[in-house]
């Protein structure tokens, strides 16, 4: 059994990405890893507290690593939003002294102190680098028989500094695919973006995104995208129907958490995976599966 | 002078701050902008952006619509050839136009960035149809009608919840601490 502090983030917890959170809990406990949440955790900010309060969002994201600190484990979150944030905050810690003295003041006030030593890992890397391609495919029970998969990365995964993957041509979710018997069909937008949260702000410059990852998928033949955050796959799922009014395509793809994938490749139930929360269907590519 | 204590002009403003030291060492080659999948929006591309910056026009560069449709994919960061974090610099510029009352009228994300800063601060959540509900209501009551197709479609799956996870009364309080501290002690600089 491994052991992991786990930071689901505010969409994969109660919000729009539950299903995400339940389905990484299912395969988690299959691959024999326990996550345990990190108890009373706020938001860590993402994209737009940063964009507004510099000091603030770093101080928001700083009382989350202090309390997994005190638990000695990796945090590990399936949010690409709170990965890059955490990552960022470690980073932006260590090399401006003068910003860490604030913060470290400011967490005073909240009786809190951080030593800078939690290692900050997202879903994704933990299963194929802790546990691996093999166990997970050792796992496999109902073999994806060669399902046309597009794997989405989106940016924050693997961007901006080195990690566990490629920055722009990463391999690690095309290897998982293959792992669960499905075929990674070729896919240059792999990691281009989806149009984050500008979807609410800026609709019609972020559904253009969509429109070209959602295009570029399915030239290359796949049946259904997989994809490592929520919003990324909240916007590639629940705005499909615009996108398709908006530049008249004809677009029906499902969109999986990688998670759900696995589970269903798992033997998991559809109930413990969330599969009905789907906008756009996805029983009708998975149903010889489940 | 010591480095970032006195800012004379707005290349030393921007490099007191943290992750805007590399404004200096840009070159001009245009590879941000190549990368960026919005520079067709932006009044000012992102190269233009920072030689307009090291030019001192503060002004320009402040009320522009420019970092407000940078979308953080960090493409420009990471094919820098000087290493500059240029998102986070555009973090930078973003977070001092807030500072200076200097929005662009025209784009809608810094209110809808300081509506969801809003409910991560106060709540400690982020939940996600209070705050697009308010977001809406604030910026176009319209466009809150025509989001109702998508809600509807959210919410008969589940994925849309009224009710927000809260923080016990202990964390809430010391999120409210912390924060309360981090704002009497100025920005980062």
């Amino acid at each position: 059994m491994k052991y992991y502090t786990y930071f689901p983030g505010c969409s994969s917890s109660e919000g729009g990405a539950k299903a995400y959170g339940w389905s990484a809990q299912a395969v988690s406990k299959a691959l024999d890893i326990e996550l345990v949440e990190l108890n009373d955790w706020n938001c860590c900010g993402s994209t737009p507290s940063s964009s507004v309060d510099e000091l603030g969002s770093f101080c928001l994201a700083a009382r989350d690593l202090a309390l997994a600190e005190k638990r000695g484990l990796d945090l590990v979150t399936p949010c690409s939003a709170c990965y890059v944030i955490f990552n960022r905050t470690n980073s932006y810690l260590k090399q401006y002294p003068q910003l860490k003295a604030k913060v470290d003041e400011a967490l005073a006030a909240g009786d809190l102190e951080y030593h800078g030593t939690v290692r900050v890992r997202h879903l994704l890397d933990v299963f194929v680098n802790d546990i691996g391609y093999d166990d997970i495919n050792s796992e496999v029970k109902r073999d994806l028989g060669g399902l046309k998969v597009a794997p989405y990365y989106g940016c924050q995964v693997v961007r901006p500094r080195p990690g566990f993957d490629h920055p722009e041509f990463p391999q690690s979710l095309d290897k998982l695919i293959a792992s669960l018997g499905g075929e990674p069909v070729p896919f240059p937008m792999k990691s281009r973006c989806c149009g984050g949260s500008l979807i609410i702000s800026e609709e019609a410059l972020a559904l253009d995104l969509i429109r070209k990852l959602l295009d570029s998928a399915v030239r290359n033949g796949a049946e259904c995208l997989i994809a490592v955050c929520p919003l990324c796959q909240t916007n590639l799922d629940a705005y499909q129907s615009r996108v398709n009014k908006k530049f008249k395509t004809n677009f029906n793809l499902p969109i999986l958490f990688f998670t759900q994938l696995m589970g269903v490749a798992f033997g998991l139930s559809e109930e413990d995976l969330g599969l009905k929360t789907s906008i756009v269907p996805a029983e009708r590519v998975l149903a010889k599966y489940l | 002078m010591e480095k970032g204590t006195l800012a004379n002009t707005f290349v030393e403003e921007i490099s007191a701050i943290p992750g805007g030291e590399g404004i200096r060492l840009c070159i001009q080659c245009g590879t941000c902008t190549a990368s960026c999948p919005n520079a067709d929006r932006m009044e000012h591309t992102p190269s233009q952006l920072i030689a307009m910056a090291r030019a001192g026009m503060r002004g320009e560069v402040l009320s522009s619509n420019a970092m407000w449709f940078c979308l953080s994919c960090y493409l420009c960061t990471v094919r820098c050839p000087r290493g500059i974090k240029q998102t986070d610099l555009m973090h930078a510029l973003e977070c001092l136009a807030v500072r200076e009352g200097l929005i662009h009228e025209k784009t809608l994300t810094p209110a809808m960035y300081r509506s969801f800063n809003h409910f991560a601060c106060i709540l400690g959540n982020l939940p996600e149809f209070g705050f697009m509900t308010w977001f809406y209501l604030l910026t176009n009551p319209l466009r809150a009608l025509r989001m109702i197709p998508v809600a509807l479609n959210l919410f008969k799956r589940g994925r849309l919840s009224i009710r927000a996870r809260r923080l016990t009364p202990e964390g809430a309080n010391q999120l409210r601490a912390i924060l309360d501290k981090a704002e009497s002690l100025g920005g980062v600089t």
